[in-house]
């Protein structure tokens, strides 16, 4: 396998999927990584900086691992993304929200947590990325039953 | 079971509409096990798509670790009363569903 081929198919495939193509397919290996670092590397996110412009709002403690309530408002200024991680879950990533033109980079949403973690956000913005993480602490996980 | 009923309602706030939808889905996350200890398979969504008069407006990539019947609520920068919205979803089985509202 050629990997400049490799890497010229992959960042083919991300332009023809910007922006918004109806249903892009599930990043199946972002999601199937088992740890956060993994999961922003195979989504092209490197150097991301840290800012108070990506805002976390959810509870210190979470007594229920399997009903987490997350509000995430980024500030950064042309945000077109938003990334979901929970660090320490089995499979990090939890979620992609990509936002066209005439919506707020505003999502909220019940997360699944096996354990106290950090919640990891990354914004993009013009091709930047800015992140913030905030820590849930669980007294009853979540992912398993 | 799993395409049961959604639920969505769209309302003007100040300087923003408020969507606010349910999904019926069991989000299985394949590490749960049964009464009779075996595994429950993995069956989850994973697209969402949000479509303001037929523009897609959010789209969205989501994991197992959303919660059982997913809430969400977006915001949409402005909006009129009427405005038709309809957000869709497609899980890992390959099932779908959509609900659609207006604005008020």
């Amino acid at each position: 396998m050629n990997p400049l081929r490799r890497t010229l198919l992959g960042a083919a495939t991300v332009l023809l999927l910007r922006p918004l193509a109806a249903l892009a397919a599930w990043q199946k290996e972002a999601f199937g990584a088992k740890s956060a670092p993994d999961a922003l590397k195979s989504l092209g996110v490197a150097n991301a900086a840290p800012s108070q412009d990506v805002v976390i709002e959810a509870p210190q403690i979470a007594e229920n691992g399997a009903v987490v309530p997350v509000e995430i408002t980024s500030n950064v200024k042309g945000t077109t993304s938003i990334l979901v991680l929970i660090d320490r879950n089995p499979f990090p990533l939890v979620g992609k929200f990509d936002f066209a033109e005439g919506t707020l980079p505003f999502v909220k949403v019940n997360l699944k947590m096996g354990e106290t973690s950090d919640v990891r956000v990354v914004a993009e913005a013009g091709g930047k990325h800015y992140f913030a993480t905030r820590e849930i602490k669980v007294t009853i996980g979540g992912c398993g039953g | 079971m799993a395409a049961g009923p959604m639920k969505m309602r769209a309302t003007l706030a100040g300087g923003y509409t408020d969507v606010r939808v349910l999904m019926t889905h069991p989000m299985e996350t394949g590490q749960r096990k049964d009464a009779e200890g075996k595994l429950v398979p993995l069956h989850f969504i994973q697209n969402l798509t949000v479509k303001v008069n037929g523009r897609a407006v959010i789209e969205a990539q989501i994991s197992q670790a959303v919660s059982r019947n997913p809430v969400f609520s977006f915001r949409l920068r402005a909006g009129a009363k009427g405005d038709k919205i309809e957000v869709s979803w497609l899980d890992n089985e390959g099932e779908t569903n959509k609900t659609e509202t207006a604005v008020v």
